[in-house]
């Protein structure tokens, strides 16, 4: 190597770092270091207020007061239940909606734009547009099952499994068409000829379904999966705005329980410790749908 | 014949319950105060304005769009600004440590909020960001910034490269061909970012109901979600505070609804 091609190598390094510098820094002052400072914080007793107290490190502490907590306990449960009720129900949502967007007919630009209006809503407008339909004087879904008998209208959202049911159902229905979206581009990449094939050896449509479209699917599904479960195990904006984790705490999820321990009691350490195990939690359960997602792709390469 | 009738009634019942939830708080916003408090609360309105008129005058509206404005236009102007010059790094030169970079990047779309919540707040509280726009325009830029480093870089990297080549046989240094050759053939990619991160930005609730305290400064989630009247919930100002800050995003899915899909699916896809 001469020495101006040198040079010119090493300005294009230079470049090439100023380029990434900026972006690299706002992400770790604002994301990366966030994330440490919280599990610093999580190992001592910090009390907002309580400033005489000052800040004792009390090592994992923290942490073992929160595997005993009984209210961090019924949290991780409701937040567990969600998870695993909302993501199915948004997989299978998904799954129909783009069989039905994949197909070619006419006006189908209008139909997906439609789909996307629930995605692109604020979640904090669909929470109050789900808590308004389930109002107990005022709102829609009283009004069509009961009409003119205002007596027997419900207060649905007072019922605990009612309400979690209610909170489910807004979360479906926001994210559903997000999920159909993912699942779209995997129906896109699958050869017509396969269903020519199949068709050709008398393969009925629910045969063609199970036995291709599926299986076919699977590398997208569980991409769509890894989605929806992360952003369910972070869901507040709906419990925020439609129940504040009530009636009692049926739908007390472990975001939310964060939340009031970290800012409206001010218990710095504690809420710390319920954030980090949420992060702990994400992690470890994207790594293992990584490696899921992973596996299936090679298995693909294979065959 | 069968196939038919069940896609239409696939698209039938997909459009409806997409539209129809929705449209009773659009018919709620045209209602008078009367006709939501019958018993039953009436079907359709008498198409009154007073609620549109009230959420204005007496419930911020005004200040929520405007900071929602402003919010959301920054974080998209800044992050593409820092975006840009990095995904372009990343998908053509040559970095040292750049997988370390990019599972940085993926593990950071990956926090949960509450995660940063505390630490972002006693940041924001040293540096004087508590209550100001701009104090929760700088997390939204670094939580917007993987989505749109990787959605650039898809894109970046699809481009043909030989103009890029012969620009710097010419003598272009990489800052010059990133402006003069890759970003006019890369509009496609930007505008789809820019309207991703424009509608995180517009829909944002929780960082900005942590560091936002006053309706002077509050967003249109903030406001909504902290929506109170003096003694009942004020629910037809609500849905029309409801409708004033669904209707921009309304336009937005209809006239990019192919970028929307695509950078959706390249942002998941490839990542």
């Amino acid at each position: 190597m001469n020495r101006a091609s040198s040079i010119l190598r090493h300005r294009e390094n230079l470049a090439a770092w100023t380029m990434v510098a900026p972006a690299l820094l706002v992400t770790m002052v604002f994301a990366l270091y966030p994330v440490l400072d919280s599990l610093w914080l999580s190992l001592h007793n910090i009390y907002i207020g309580l400033p005489q107290l000052g800040s004792p490190f009390v090592g994992l502490d923290n942490y073992v007061a929160l595997l005993r907590d009984p209210v961090a306990q019924q949290a991780l449960a409701v937040t567990l239940a969600f998870v695993v009720l909302s993501t199915l129900l948004e997989l299978a949502c998904g799954l129909i909606i783009a069989l039905v967007i994949h197909e070619r007919f006419r006006g189908r630009g209008l139909v997906r734009a439609a789909i996307l209006i629930p995605w692109a809503i604020p979640t904090v407008v669909a929470s109050q547009l789900w808590r308004y339909i389930f109002n107990d004087q005022y709102g829609f879904a009283n009004l069509l099952l009961f009409g003119e008998q205002v007596t027997d209208y419900i207060p649905w959202l007072a019922y605990p499994s009612v309400a979690f049911g209610i909170v489910v159902l807004a979360d479906v229905w926001k994210t559903s068409s997000f999920a159909a979206l993912l699942v779209l581009a995997g129906l896109q990449v699958i050869p017509d000829d396969l269903y020519d094939a199949a068709r050709v050896d008398g393969a009925t449509a629910r045969q063609r379904f199970w036995h291709i479209t599926l299986p076919l699917l699977k590398p997208a599904l569980l991409l769509a999966l890894l989605f929806r479960t992360m952003d369910a195990f972070r869901v507040f904006d709906l419990v925020f705005v439609m129940t504040q984790g009530g009636p009692g705490d049926a739908t007390q999820v472990l975001q939310f329980y964060g939340y009031q321990t970290l800012f409206t009691e001010g218990r710095i350490g504690y809420g710390s410790a319920v954030s980090v195990a949420v992060f702990l939690i994400i992690l470890a359960l994207s790594l293992t749908y990584l490696r899921a997602i992973g596996s299936s792709l090679l298995e693909r390469r294979r065959t | 014949m069968n196939r038919r009738l069940l896609l239409a009634l696939g698209i039938l019942a997909t459009v409806g319950l997409s539209l129809l939830p929705f449209l009773w708080f659009v018919l709620t916003s045209f209602k008078s105060q009367g006709e939501i408090e019958a018993a039953p609360p009436a079907w359709w309105p008498s198409g009154s304005l007073g609620f549109y008129r009230s959420a204005l005058f007496d419930h911020h509206l005004f200040d929520y769009m405007l900071n929602s404005v402003v919010v959301a236009g920054a974080t998209t102007l800044l992050a593409l600004l820092l975006a840009i010059p990095a995904a372009y790094a990343l998908a053509r030169l040559t970095i040292p440590g750049k997988q370390g970079i990019l599972a940085v990047l993926l593990c950071v779309s990956m926090f949960p909020q509450m995660a940063i919540a505390g630490p972002v707040w006693r940041l924001l509280d040293t540096i004087g960001g508590l209550n100001h726009r701009w104090g929760v325009v700088l997390p939204y830029v670094a939580l917007t910034l993987p989505l749109a480093i990787w959605i650039l870089a898809s894109f970046f990297k699809e481009l043909p490269p030989e103009l890029e080549d012969a620009a710097r046989v010419d003598g272009c240094g990489p800052w010059a061909t990133l402006f003069r050759i890759t970003l006019p053939l890369a509009t496609p990619g930007i505008f789809t970012a820019a309207i991703l991160i424009l509608i995180y930005a517009w829909n944002e609730f929780f960082f900005a109901l942590l560091i936002l305290t006053q309706p002077e400064q509050q967003t249109l989630p903030v406001g909504i979600a902290l929506f109170q009247g003096e003694f009942t919930m004020p629910w037809g100002e609500l849905a029309a505070a409801s409708v004033v800050a669904t209707l921009p995003l309304i336009v937005v899915v209809l006239l990019c609804q192919r970028w929307i899909v695509s950078g959706l699916s390249a942002g998941a896809v490839k990542g």
